[in-house]
């Protein structure tokens, strides 16, 4: 990893972000035809339309709006919310980081089983195990986060009884409690980011186990369990390494509607109520905040690579 | 054509694809010819009735037949994903070859502008559309198609470039052809198969979105009985009666499934050297 590359890398994270944030500002203030009358409703009065206005800054042209906007953005200031008024940012930066909690649970659960049932499946190619893997890997990525959550909500918590079914509880106030209530949206998450995984796990294992140097090493006289952790697996795993990254925009999506379904108040649901409510700094500053940390995570993805794979040299 | 289609069933998954779009096929043209019942009619002595004789699949808290709801729902769903996944592929297809076709630096400007905005997560992107344009299932299509152009684009853009530089491409820009003519003429119809398998796996991811769309209430609208405005009605009853969520999740997966085994299908039949 040279310093060149990871100057390259950084500016295109830097240009990410530029390009989100107008996005982001065109979809929500440029695009309507009036902000403040739909932000208002069809009850508002002129004098409230033309307060709205004023305050939104609507009567300058876009790219002053937007520089005004992003200025003040990039100062840490997202503006004040229109349901709460209270400032948007330390609201929504509270709210991320339970979801980032729960992000986080997520991925380590995916990994600890997608990736021994990926090798396993690729192990036994082409036999019943292989079969099986492959059916739940497609199950699992055929089932929107909806339905996946309703149908464990309904098992676990609604029949069985075993987790509660909704609510968030903080894990620094009742550690106990706060996993019990975190159980249910993590497996909802894990079930499809495991079938995602374990599929990816599966065909990179069978393309390494196919490959020269396994050969070679086999050739060699080497144990098969050598061949397999220190030959195979090493580099199988690699492209895990940018699944999962690619998978945090996937997750970032679906935490959206898991956080709604558990009533865990999470940066998902506060742009949920914030879409519902019409309160444009939140949907600003929710938006923007979403894919600032995809932007990130790709990032210190991609560096993570680089790192662990010597080869790759990217110009 | 035949012969592609042939190949396409002789494996299970082709097969078992293209049978389950053909019955989501007939439930879309003559699902309220075939629905036992209007999916309308309220029943009040059915409320919450369990599969049986008389709903096969059950009832819901109206005493609505849901077996019925569902298939005359598959005319609110399905179409809408495909429309949604056309509109989307058609986009992305023509920015990936055009970008392909400039090269260079201007190449290199749209690409990585196009990976920006894949920042934005499909869900969010199609939710912060869906409240600017207002909430419906039109919109919600928009929605969908903007959000799934720039990631066919990249698709596209990586088969194209290997076109770019063929004989063909290159004899075109000899004889003085236009940009929009070899665009269309040359480039697009030798990236059409990468294309077509690529768009009939996302047609399931755009299901599955559609259907989210329209439970977090800004897509399709009551009474619609769309399947995913169906699970999110179905919610509050789960426990008295579970069939309701059960039957719609059922036959969104079945959907999502369907697309997934024939874009898998169509893969193979196309690559026939490609054992896996």
């Amino acid at each position: 990893m040279s310093l060149a590359w990871l100057a390259r890398r950084l500016l295109l994270m830097g240009y990410t972000l530029i390009v989100v944030s107008m996005l982001v500002f065109a979809i929500t203030q440029i695009l309507p035809a009036d902000a403040a009358q739909s932000l208002l409703g069809e009850n508002a009065t002129p004098d409230m339309l033309a307060a709205l206005r004023a305050k939104l800054g609507l009567d300058a042209p876009a790219w002053q709006q937007y520089l005004r906007w992003a200025g003040r953005v990039f100062s840490g200031d997202f503006g004040i919310s229109m349901r709460t008024s209270q400032p948007v940012g330390p609201d929504m930066l509270t709210a991320l980081s339970r979801s980032l909690l729960l992000a986080v649970s997520s991925i380590l659960v995916t990994l600890l089983v997608a990736v021994p049932l990926g090798v396993v499946a690729a192990l036994r190619h082409g036999r019943l195990t292989d079969a099986g893997v492959s059916l739940i890997a497609y199950l699992g990525v055929s089932l929107p986060e909806f339905v996946t959550a309703t149908l464990l909500a309904l098992l676990l918590a609604d029949t069985l009884h075993w987790l509660p079914a909704t609510g968030y509880i903080s894990l620094l106030e009742d550690f106990g409690d706060g996993l019990r209530h975190l159980a249910l949206p993590v497996l909802t998450i894990s079930v499809i980011l495991i079938a995602h995984v374990m599929r990816m796990m599966r065909s990179e294992t069978l393309d390494v186990l196919k490959s020269d140097y396994i050969r070679a090493a086999r050739l060699k006289g080497l144990p098969e369990r050598t061949v397999l952790f220190r030959h195979a697996l090493r580099n199988a795993m690699l492209p895990v390494v940018t699944i999962i990254a690619l998978d945090v925009g996937y997750l970032l999506g679906g935490i959206i509607v898991i956080e709604e379904i558990f009533a865990i108040p999470g940066i998902g649901r506060a742009l949920m109520v914030a879409i519902t409510t019409r309160d444009l700094p939140s949907i600003q500053a929710g938006a923007l905040i979403m894919a600032a940390t995809y932007a990130i995570t790709n990032t210190l993805a991609d560096m993570a690579y680089a790192l662990l794979d010597r080869r790759i040299r990217y110009d | 054509m035949t012969e592609l289609f042939i190949r396409l069933i002789r494996r299970p998954q082709g097969l078992v694809g293209v049978a389950l779009l053909a019955l989501i096929a007939i439930a879309c043209l003559f699902g309220p010819a075939l629905a036992p019942y209007a999916p309308e009619k309220i029943d009040f002595l059915g409320r919450f009735r369990a599969p049986g004789w008389q709903n096969w699949l059950g009832a819901d808290q109206f005493g609505r037949d849901i077996l019925s709801r569902l298939m005359v729902g598959a005319r609110s769903t399905v179409p809408m994903a495909l429309v949604a996944t056309l509109a989307g592929s058609a986009a992305g297809a023509i920015i990936g070859v055009g970008s392909a076709y400039l090269g260079g630096r201007i190449d290199e400007a749209i690409m990585r502008t196009n990976d920006a905005v894949m920042a934005i997560p499909g869900l969010l992107m199609a939710l912060l559309l869906v409240s600017t344009l207002g909430n419906g299932a039109g919109n919600a299509v928009v929605a969908i198609a903007v959000a799934y152009a720039p990631g066919m684009a990249r698709v596209t853009r990586s088969v194209a470039l290997n076109i770019r530089n063929q004989d063909y491409v290159k004899a075109a820009i000899a004889r003085g052809e236009s940009a929009v003519w070899i665009i269309f003429r040359e480039m697009l119809p030798n990236v059409m198969a990468p294309i077509v398998i690529e768009s009939t796996i996302r047609v399931s991811f755009a299901v599955m979105l559609f259907a989210t769309l329209s439970f977090l209430g800004v897509g399709a609208q009551p009474p619609a009985s769309e399947w995913g405005l169906m699970v999110a009605d179905a919610r509050q009853y789960m426990y008295q009666a579970p069939w309701g969520l059960i039957a719609p999740s059922a036959a969104i997966a079945l959907t999502a499934i369907a697309f997934n085994l024939l874009g898998d299908g169509l893969r193979d039949a196309l690559n026939p050297k490609d054992e896996r």
